[in-house]
């Protein structure tokens, strides 16, 4: 379980880890022990039954939730507070709605410390590669979900981030839209490459986008499995039996507790 | 209720071509357009309303009619056009209307940045609710001209007395909204700005100043019309000039028609300030969602 991806060369990524984090909200904790890595520049899928704490861990990754007990480590150093290095992209509705599409893209331009100057420009190319263009000063009431989420994909990695939490970003959207969201999100991060983890409830969105697949036990359960992906992000290969095997792994370890191998330490 | 609700996916424009296999957009600019004939049958509906309104006590007091109300001691509409006119020629009117102006734009202003900051802190801050909170609260049932008396023996001068009290009236309601509109802000909005690397004073200024605008204009809109109640009654105790003043002045040298003329002026400026908040706060809040303009 040491070995990244070949296929794509990747230096910007952060790794991130947690190490025998207990997370809650309020009294009896989501996340129980859990020990998880994210390697520099890879896909990380989280997946699970629902309520298992999928979106707790994404946010105690990006500093907005401090853990319980256990350590959050970011290139080895302690998350205590949020940082721009590590973005975070939402379901829905996490555009400021009073800023049109350039201008939220351009509050992350210049959250991240750049001139005022270069802002627009930057801004203008980051639309045109989400293919927003002619959108740039639309409002997102006026945007359907799809294009926000395109929006959110822009402002979350303008700011140069080296780790990107993906909080079911394309949940809300029909299966045709995410497809598209899909490719566009690998296109972008082919171009832009940081390190991700992308939490789905979708198998298929698992096995597609992920180096690995992590599936979360039911709250405060361990670790049910961690899935290699074979050869990830090719569609083509979706039907080549080493990938089925991997999504049956998956499915598996979400249908039945007991099946799949754990390579977390049992108690 | 105007048919402003296009259902997503129905309107399909040109733009939507651009991005692929997206439902489409609805047109910003085809929704909410109300059909002409409607609106002019309602606009000649409101001013036959007040034509008839000012006929009627035209009828009344020109025929000195008493049934039960006395209509015979007021002055006639034609009585108080004269007044109003002659009024309009002297330079007296103008000095109470800038007079009371001044005084509604300094107290309503300074109401408005205390209550917003107060609002925002009670909000935010456990400790800031704890310690101002009951203080607040304790305050707030006194209406504002009851603080006359204290007013005068606090303040040097009558003018800071006066715009004292129009702070108070209006300090409240934009309090109490901007604190409503802080608690129920979205955190999602706050989450997005820190993970984008913004600081404390990035979500004060970002997030926190342009989310709280609908619910704050609630307060300002409420806020203005208190102020004017409590300007013209503070300046009907203590003031030196005035509309209120001058108001109260016409009645004790039984000006009657005088009295009418502070009456409307009072009605115009309170109608024209509430009018000008209004319309600052549709500007503002144009990102709302069409039809639910409060959140």
């Amino acid at each position: 379980m040491t070995t990244a991806t070949s296929e794509e060369k990747v230096t910007a990524g952060m790794s991130l880890a947690l190490d025998d984090v207990t997370l809650s909200y309020t009294g009896t904790p989501v996340v129980r022990s859990l020990s998880l890595t994210a390697l520099p520049g890879e896909i990380l899928v989280l997946t699970g039954p629902s309520g298992c704490g999928k979106s707790t861990v994404l946010r105690a990754l990006a500093g907005l939730l401090a853990p319980d007990s256990g350590h959050i480590l970011a290139d080895g150093a302690a998350v205590t507070i949020t940082s721009r290095d590590r973005a975070v992209v939402f379901q829905d509705n996490a555009l400021l709605p009073w800023r049109t599409v350039r201008s939220n893209i351009e509050l992350a331009l210049a959250l991240r410390g750049q001139p005022r100057s270069g802002r627009r420009r930057d801004a203008e190319r980051w639309i045109e590669e989400v293919g927003l263009a002619g959108f740039a000063d639309f409002l997102p009431k006026n945007l359907s979900g799809g294009m926000r989420q395109r929006v959110q994909l822009a402002r979350g990695l303008a700011g140069a981030p080296r780790a990107v939490m993906m909080d079911e970003p394309f949940g809300a959207l029909d299966t045709q839209t995410r497809a598209t969201m899909q490719r566009l999100l690998v296109e972008t991060w082919r171009t832009h490459p940081t390190t991700v983890v992308f939490v789905t409830h979708d198998v298929d969105e698992a096995v597609l986008l992920g180096d690995r697949v992590a599936v979360l036990g039911r709250a405060g359960a361990p670790l049910r499995t961690i899935v290699d992906v074979p050869r990830p992000r090719d569609r083509d290969a979706l039907d080549h039996p080493d990938t089925r095997a991997a999504r049956a792994k998956v499915l598996a370890a979400l249908g039945h507790p007991s099946v799949g191998p754990t390579n977390t330490p049992e108690n | 209720m105007t048919a402003s609700v296009t259902a997503p996916g129905t309107r399909a424009s040109a733009r939507e071509s651009v991005v692929p296999a997206e439902d489409a957009t609805p047109d910003p600019g085809a929704v909410n357009r109300t059909d002409w004939p409607a609106r002019w049958r309602s606009r000649a509906i409101r001013i036959t309303s007040v034509i008839a309104a000012v006929l009627a006590w035209q009828l009344l007091t020109a025929n000195g009619v008493r049934l039960w109300l006395r209509f015979d001691t007021l002055p006639t509409v034609t009585e108080i056009v004269a007044a109003y006119s002659e009024q309009l020629r002297t330079d007296l009117f103008y000095l109470d209307l800038g007079q009371s102006l001044i005084r509604i734009v300094s107290g309503f202003g300074l109401a408005t940045v205390a209550g917003v900051a107060v609002g925002i802190a009670l909000g935010r801050s456990r400790l800031f609710a704890d310690t101002v909170g009951p203080l607040a609260e304790l305050a707030r049932p006194i209406p504002a001209i009851a603080i006359v008396p204290v007013a005068i023996l606090l303040f040097p001068s009558d003018e800071a007395g006066i715009v004292f009290i129009t702070f108070i009236a209006a300090f409240f309601p934009i309090m109490v909204s901007t604190r409503h509109a802080v608690r129920a802000l979205p955190t999602i909005w706050e989450d997005s700005v820190r993970t984008l690397g913004g600081s404390r004073w990035d979500v004060l200024g970002r997030v926190v100043l342009p989310g709280i605008l609908p619910g704050l204009f609630g307060g300002l809109s409420v806020g203005i019309g208190v102020a004017w109640i409590c300007v013209i009654s503070a300046e009907m105790i203590s003031g030196r000039l005035g509309v209120g003043y001058r108001t109260w002045q016409a009645y004790t040298i039984v000006d009657y028609p005088g009295v009418f003329v502070g009456m409307i002026t009072i009605g115009i400026l309170g109608f024209s300030t509430s009018a000008a908040v209004e319309l600052l706060g549709r500007r503002v809040t144009r990102w709302l969602p069409r039809g639910e303009n409060t959140r």
